[in-house]
């Protein structure tokens, strides 16, 4: 049996999400900067995470959005093959979008063209990442972007013979040269494998996973806590002042590739690590 | 310990600041971006004078998100600071004499502090709730269009920052990370 849906049902939760993923930062990332504030023990470091602590209670008290770059909207929207989709769903999706920025105060800060930048006034469009997968059900996933560390992000056709080693190296340049302008401590997400455009989605939906999970296979859970322990060793610290605070979690995926290929992609994500889900 | 300093700036305080140290700025600055900065480049070409008063200025690189109704700014964090590196040593050469980001600067930047005794401060990137409650006034001057780039005039009291680059060209980004690991060692 098919489902009926009426996309314009999906305004009104988008719309929230928007308001609430900028103002209350998810728990999961909340218990990984407290987590990293009781084995700090360098003194400016232990100050800043004190700062940042003490903004997203700010931000819950006041309603005032914990970051002013309130991002660009990356919608994910897993849609179950039983739902039969009345109406125009990438406009829904983007009249959401609208009317949370403009109810929750967020900042518009998307151009309608890279080059000649004129803003859209409205935060629109989102990036919307489609698949479609077994069931009746839609699970939308929203994570409010900020640039600080997106600009900071980098991708590189590796080859096979750099192997494990070069994935190593290649997380740490990319974590080295980000530095302070990232707005550490960071979340870095790894897409190894598939082709060039795959690598950078799964280094994306990686930031969606809660902060701190492993991925599943135990390889990859290995190389996550190894990399996560000697970004920690690089001394760069909260806002870059130095510390062992920089990173908060690695998260990897991967997929099978090319025999001639190693495709890596790391995204870097600030400490406000916006992410909120709903399945509908 | 937080020192308690004023904007505009003096020219002989600018001087005195050093990398790490932690001051509390009150006072009148002023808020731009890069749109916000390319204008002031072009103003400079034409011959033009400043929409604000330069000498002495901070600039303070934030696009703050509209204010709810009851409130004086959204929130108000910095900015990455490099993307202003390409227009920052000609405002300097100006009369600026301090910039409120986050990040590394060029060092073309840097040169021109070091040559007019220049200062960058840092304000915590994603702490844009905290650091709004240090703004008690503002007001659009300039560029409305620009919207959360429009140049604004902000009173600030005891806006926390630390001096992240000094007019010595002292750095907190090699000398923090690097104290830090002779720490652990």
């Amino acid at each position: 049996m098919q489902r009926e849906f009426d996309v314009a049902e999906l305004i009104p939760v988008i719309r929230e999400m928007c308001i609430k993923v900028n103002r209350i930062l998810p728990p999961d990332v909340r218990e990984a900067i407290e987590e990293q504030r009781k084995g700090e023990s360098f003194e400016t470091a232990k100050t800043v995470l004190d700062d940042i602590i003490e903004n997203y209670h700010i931000a819950d008290e006041t309603q005032v959005p914990i970051c002013q770059d309130t991002g660009l909207a990356c919608v994910f929207l897993d849609v179950g093959q039983d739902v039969h989709l009345i109406g125009d769903l990438e406009a829904a999706i983007n009249e959401g979008v609208r009317q949370g920025y403009r109810d929750g105060y967020l900042r518009k800060s998307v151009v309608k063209d890279p080059l000649r930048r004129v803003n859209t006034g409205d935060n629109t469009p989102a990036v919307i990442y489609y698949r479609i997968v077994p069931g009746r059900q839609i699970k939308l996933s929203l994570a409010t972007k900020g640039f600080g560390s997106e600009n900071m992000s980098q991708l590189k056709m590796l080859r096979p013979a750099d192997g494990i080693e070069g994935v190593k190296d290649f997380v740490l340049k990319v974590v080295q040269d980000a530095g302070p302008n990232a707005c550490p401590p960071i979340i870095v997400g790894v897409g190894i494998g598939g082709n060039f455009d795959r690598a950078a989605e799964m280094a994306k939906r990686c930031l969606l996973r809660p902060t701190g999970t492993p991925n599943p296979d135990p390889f990859y859970a290995d190389l996550e806590a190894e990399l996560l322990n000697k970004i920690n060793q690089l001394g760069i610290g909260p806002m870059g002042f130095g510390g062992r605070t920089s990173c908060l979690a690695v998260a990897i995926d991967s997929f099978p590739t090319h025999i001639a290929g190693l495709p890596v992609a790391v995204n870097i994500q600030c400490h406000v690590a916006r992410h909120i889900e709903e399945v509908i | 310990m937080s020192r308690k300093i004023t904007a505009p700036l003096d020219p002989e305080l600018a001087r005195s600041l050093r990398a790490g140290e932690r001051v509390l700025l009150s006072g009148t600055i002023y808020t731009s971006r890069d749109a916000g900065h390319l204008r002031f480049i072009e103003a400079m070409d034409r011959g033009e004078e400043l929409p604000f008063p330069v000498k002495g200025a901070v600039i303070y690189y934030v696009g703050p998100t509209p204010a709810a109704p009851g409130q004086i700014i959204g929130s108000a964090g910095p900015t990455t600071a490099y993307r202003m590196d390409p227009y920052s040593p000609r405002l300097i050469r100006a009369g600026q004499l301090g910039m409120i980001g986050k990040g590394r600067r060029s060092p073309e930047v840097i040169e021109a502090m070091r040559e007019v005794g220049a200062v960058y401060f840092g304000a915590i990137g994603g702490a844009g709730a905290l650091l709004a409650r240090s703004i008690k006034s503002s007001e659009i001057i300039a560029y409305e269009d620009l919207g959360a780039e429009a140049l604004r005039k902000l009173e600030v009291e005891d806006m926390p920052l630390l001096v992240v680059i000094d007019s010595l060209g002292n750095n907190l980004y090699e000398m923090g990370p690097e104290s830090y690991l002779k720490e652990e060692k």
